[in-house]
Formats: structure tokens, sequence, C-alpha cells
């Protein structure tokens, strides 16, 4: 939604006479080193959305009669130790990574992140204080450290309390699913990946303040909520797509660390499950591809989204 | 300057308070009766009610809180659960100074490594080499350290037989030679872990010393230098390389975090016994004092790192406290 309100707003440059939007698309689009990280990260999208339809196998399907084997004509990236085929759980695995990074997008950097930083800097006084400083409480804290300790806390809870739902409305498999771990990460991740958006979104608001557009609708009676949205956040857009570009690789790279240590998603396959079970130097020492295959694909979204990302900062930037 | 550094230091008893009880909150909700834990087998209800009172367990958890705060500040942080007999301090400050020498050996490597990472990489702006040394670094960042410590464990350790395959034998072992002079050589223990810690750390040096390497050669004093003649080493070494790291200390408390946080993995994944692993077991078995005093510890750590960098980045430049001092 706010990306069309956004792209409905035709502002334009005036010395080159194109918008900016296209600029910026320009730039990104000779960067040799972005069309491959962006080639990338959709491809490993692409792989996790359409999982069910591109996997050889289900994720839990067992081939008891080839555990723990190496890649093959049956199983391409081999087989893990209870005999599931590891290209199914690769491409299971970035399902779990693009539902996470969407929802957390979506809830903390989109909505949290920009919502706080549109009202402090606009609203300014008491609302913006009392914003920021939360802000600057949970910047302050070891966000990987609070994580996996409310994951840890919160997950025995929010498992009795999926339980409760289902026996009192008859809906089957949220916890056989692992829905109710997904719905705690989603929140966990929210909480801490809002500060860096709003932040950045309130110093800009801060300045656009003070212009002579905003003070011209305000003079014609326009409500703060029309200012926000029709006046202020067109023109932060760039940096809404900057900020939640940058903060893409840490919610990745969150959640597979919560799944590592056992707090993450539960019942769903996740590169952090996969690495976990290929850790150990014995274990790589006989059965390399358990931790190369999951590895591999981790290292390359999270080097992606890097190169990406500052490319992208470029672009936004003029360079 | 004075009323900018007591403004920003009176913040960290602030958050550690939110910290603190959030833990404490946390702690208390989780699964597991801390009282069943600690009273063993024994089911007795009057026994039961003497233990929750002599943990300090009875009460509100507002009480309860009250009760560990005022016992914290005094540096009490009760008796483990699981290691009993033990008080939290006594398991804690070893393990912390394990993990303050190995934090501190990471930092200083991230820099010497990382600063002449950037110089050179600026140096050669324009040729392939730049571009190649910054890639390769942001590759390395990129490495989960979860994927990198397994396969380096195989090849030294196992494979070739250099290493050890974890623990934690202090910083130097001492060579004698002929028994009487004696040479302190870095501990073999030491080099997994290092180099966990580092090679994530030395893009981010590294990059930003080049940025402003690149920067600080365009200015009209280097160019005056260069222009009375100086050879282009002086220049570098007197004009270019001091100025070139001022930024540096922005990325001071970034380094210093990452270590950190990682701490958690790579003591738990080598075996080695500082905080970053106690605060593992102590969440894996529940073990409630230990997870509070480490998170309180770990928090601390975390934000004096940030409050050193705010504080450096102040003197040098004005601009922040004064910014900071309008608001």
């Amino acid at each position: 939604m706010t990306m069309t309100a956004a792209q409905e707003v035709p502002y334009e440059e005036s010395s080159a006479g194109e918008s900016p939007w296209r600029g910026v698309l320009r730039r990104l689009v000779r960067k040799r080193l972005a069309m491959i990280s962006l080639a990338v990260i959709l491809l490993i999208y692409a792989g996790g959305i359409f999982a069910p339809l591109l996997a050889p196998y289900g994720y839990n399907t067992q081939d008891l009669d080839h555990g723990l084997e190496g890649p093959s004509a049956e199983h391409w990236l081999g087989t893990d130790r209870l005999g599931r085929d590891m290209l199914s759980r690769t491409l299971y695995s970035a399902r779990t990574t693009v539902v996470v990074t969407t929802a957390v997008v979506l809830s903390g950097s989109l909505l949290i992140g920009n919502g706080l930083g549109l009202l402090a800097g606009y609203k300014g006084g008491w609302v913006d204080a009392i914003i920021m400083r939360v802000g600057d409480v949970f910047s302050s804290l070891p966000a990987l450290v609070m994580l996996i300790l409310i994951n840890a806390t919160l997950g025995p809870r929010v498992e009795d309390f999926a339980r409760w739902v289902e026996d009192l409305t008859g809906i089957d498999g949220i916890v056989s699913s692992g829905f109710h771990s997904y719905l705690l990460v989603f929140g966990a991740l929210s909480l801490f990946f809002w500060v860096g958006a709003a932040r950045v979104i309130r110093a800009q608001v801060l300045q656009l303040r003070e212009s002579d557009f905003i003070l011209a609708a305000e003079s014609l009676g326009a409500s703060s909520g029309r200012v926000i949205r029709s006046h202020l956040l067109p023109n932060v857009s760039f940096l809404i797509i900057l900020s939640v570009s940058a903060t893409l690789g840490g919610i990745a790279g969150s959640e597979i660390v919560l799944t590592w240590f056992g707090v993450g998603v539960q019942n769903a396959p996740s590169f952090g499950a996969m690495i976990f079970d290929g850790s150990g130097a014995r274990t790589f020492q006989s059965h390399p591809h358990l931790l190369l295959v999951p590895g591999a694909v981790v290292t390359a979204l999270l080097f992606a989204f890097n190169l990406f990302g500052d490319a992208l900062n470029d672009a936004v930037r003029g360079r | 300057m004075g009323a900018y550094v007591i403004r920003r230091l009176a913040w960290l008893p602030f958050v550690l308070l939110i910290v603190s009880f959030i833990t404490f909150a946390l702690a208390r909700f989780g699964p597991g009766d801390p009282v069943a834990i600690a009273a063993g087998q024994i089911r007795d209800p009057e026994v039961l009610a003497q233990v929750r009172e002599q943990r300090g367990l009875d009460g509100s958890i507002i009480e309860q809180y009250g009760r560990w705060l005022r016992d914290a500040v005094q540096g009490d942080f009760g008796e483990s659960f699981i290691q009993q007999g033990y008080s939290v301090s006594e398991l804690i400050f070893p393990r912390m100074w394990v993990s303050a020498q190995l934090g501190f050996l990471a930092l200083v490597i991230i820099f010497v490594v990382g600063i002449p990472l950037g110089l050179l990489s600026a140096k050669l702006a324009g040729t392939w080499a730049d571009p190649a040394i910054i890639g390769s670094l942001l590759f390395l960042q990129a490495i989960p350290v979860l994927v990198l410590i397994p396969p380096l464990l195989w090849l030294f350790a196992l494979q070739f037989n250099l290493l050890p395959v974890g623990g934690w034998d202090g910083l130097f072992d001492i060579w004698w030679i002929a028994g009487v002079i004696a040479i302190p050589i870095p501990d073999p223990h030491l080099y997994l872990p290092l180099t966990a810690f580092t090679l994530p750390g030395f893009v981010g040096v590294a990059r930003l010393v080049r940025i402003s390497a690149l920067e600080v050669n365009t200015l009209d004093y280097v160019r005056t230098a260069r222009a009375k003649g100086l050879s282009e080493t002086a220049v570098q070494w007197r004009h270019v390389f001091p100025n070139s790291l001022l930024p540096l200390i922005t990325v001071f408390g970034l380094a210093l975090s990452g270590i950190i946080e990682g701490a958690l993995f790579v003591e738990t994944l080598l075996g080695i016994p500082g905080i970053g692993r106690f605060l593992f077991e102590a969440v894996t078995s529940r073990d409630y004092d230990v997870i509070m005093a480490t998170t309180v510890i770990f928090a601390t750590a975390f934000i004096l790192a940030n409050l050193v960098a705010e504080l450096m980045y102040g003197l040098v430049d004005p601009r922040v406290r004064l910014g900071a001092s309008r608001n």
C-alpha cells in the first residue's frame, strides 16, 4: 500500500526531467554486481515460494534405504541423518526464510518503524520523546541475547496457548505445523527491527515538517493523519526502501540463529536446524554435505543482501 | 562536555533497570518451577515453602524483583540452581575474565589488520585489487560463524592436527630455552576462536578507513603537502593516515558489540569456558539466577561499548554533543 501511494505521486526532478524513481532504477540497473545479487536473492526466494512445486520429495519424507548419503541422481544434494532429501529441505527452509523476512519487514520495519518514525517526527514534543526513548532502550539491548531469552521463556507458553486454541476452536495443526513458533519469532524480531527505520524516517520528517508545502497543507486544514499519509509518506519512501533493504539480512540471520539455538521455528524446516545438524567437526569430516548445502545457500543469501543493499544505497544517493 | 558525559552515563542505570526487570519477568514466566529444581526429590510442602523463602521466590513478582535488585547492587547475584553450593558471582567472574581476554585480543586484531587493508585498498583505488579486497572481506562477513567453525575445526584440528579441537588454556604458553630464557607464545587454543571472532569484523574497519582515506586524499592540505615537495610516503604517513583514522571510533562500538554477541556462538561451539557459553548452558538448563546475572552483564558490556563509542564521537565532533544538548 505504501509503495503504490509513493509511486502515484509524480514529482519531477527539475534537472533531468525524469522521476527520481526512474533515476534510481537506471543507476541500479547499470551496477552489474547489484543485478547479480538481486538475481541470487530472487532465485532463493523463488525456490522458497514455489517449494511445494519444485521439491522432489516432501520435507519430512524419509528414504530409509538412503540415509546420510552424498549427492546422487535420486537425491541431488544428498540425504540427511533421517534419510530426508536435502534439496527438498533446502527449498522448504528457504520458504521459512521468505515467510519470516516478509512478515517481519511488514510488521516491524514498515508498520511499526515507519509509523512511529513519521509520528515522532511530525508530532514532536512528548510523543517524539517517548517513542525515541523507547527506541533508545531497545537499541541499547543486546538484541540476540534478548531474542534467545524471549523465545526460550515464552516458547512453551505460546505452545500451551496454541493447544488451548486448538481445543477451543477445533482447528487442527497449529502446533504440528509450527505456526505458533512462527508467530513468536515474528513478534520478537519485530520488537528489535523497528528502531533503525524509525530513527532515519524521523530525522527526515523533522526537516520536511518545516517546508512550505506542509505548512500549506496544514493551513488548508489537513488533519495530522492526512499530512502524514499524503504529504510526508511519499517524501520518505526512498528511505523506507533503504531501511528495509538494510534490515533484511539481519532478520534472515536472526531467525537462523534462533532456530540453531532450538528456540526459533519448531516443527518446520529451517536453515538454522539444518546447520545445527551438520555442525560438529566429526560430522563435517564424514558428511560435509550436511553443513555445506545450507551453509552455502545462507552465505550466498546474506552476501547478496549486503551487496544489493549497498548498491541500492549508492543508487538512491545519486551514485 | 562534562554535562554531556554525565547525561549519557545517567542513561546506563536506567536501561539496566529495564533490562533486569524484563529478564526477571521473562525468567519467572518461563516453564519449570525453580523451587522444584532446587529442592530435588523432596516434595514435602513445608520444605518447598522453606526453599521458596530461602531463594527469595515468595511474594509477588515486584517483591521478588525488589529483593533481587537489593542484593544485586551489593554484588550478590544469588546461587546457581544447577551447580548447587556455588554463588553466581563465584561462577561468573572467572568466565568473564576468559571472555574479556579473548574479546580484547579480537578487537585489537580487527583494527590492526583492518586498518592496513583499508589503506591498501584506498591506495589501489581504480585498479581491480580495490574491489577484490573489499569484496572478499564482505564475503567473509557474510559467512555465519555457525557455518564457519565446523570446517575450520575439521581442517586444522582433525585433518592436519595442528590445533586443539576446543577448550581454553590461558593466553600464553611459555617456551623455555635451555631452562633459562622464557619466551611467551600464544596458546594454540586461541587461534580458532580469534579467527571466528575477527573474520566478520575486518570489513567494517577496512571500508571506513578506505572511504575516509580517499576523501582526505582530495583535501587542500594534502595537495599543499604534495605541492611543497613532500615525498608520497611522507604525505601518506604524516597527513593522510592520521586524519583518515578519525571516523574509526564510530565502528569501535559496532565491532565490540559484534564480539560480545559472537561470544555466544564461538564459545559454545569451541568449548571455551567464557560467559557466552555460560549463558547458553544457563538458558538450556533454566538456571534462573545465572540467566539473570549473565544477561545483565551482557547488557552492561553492550551498553558501555556503545556509550564509549558515542562519547569518543562527541569528543571528536562537537556537533554531536551540542546537538544532543539542544534536544
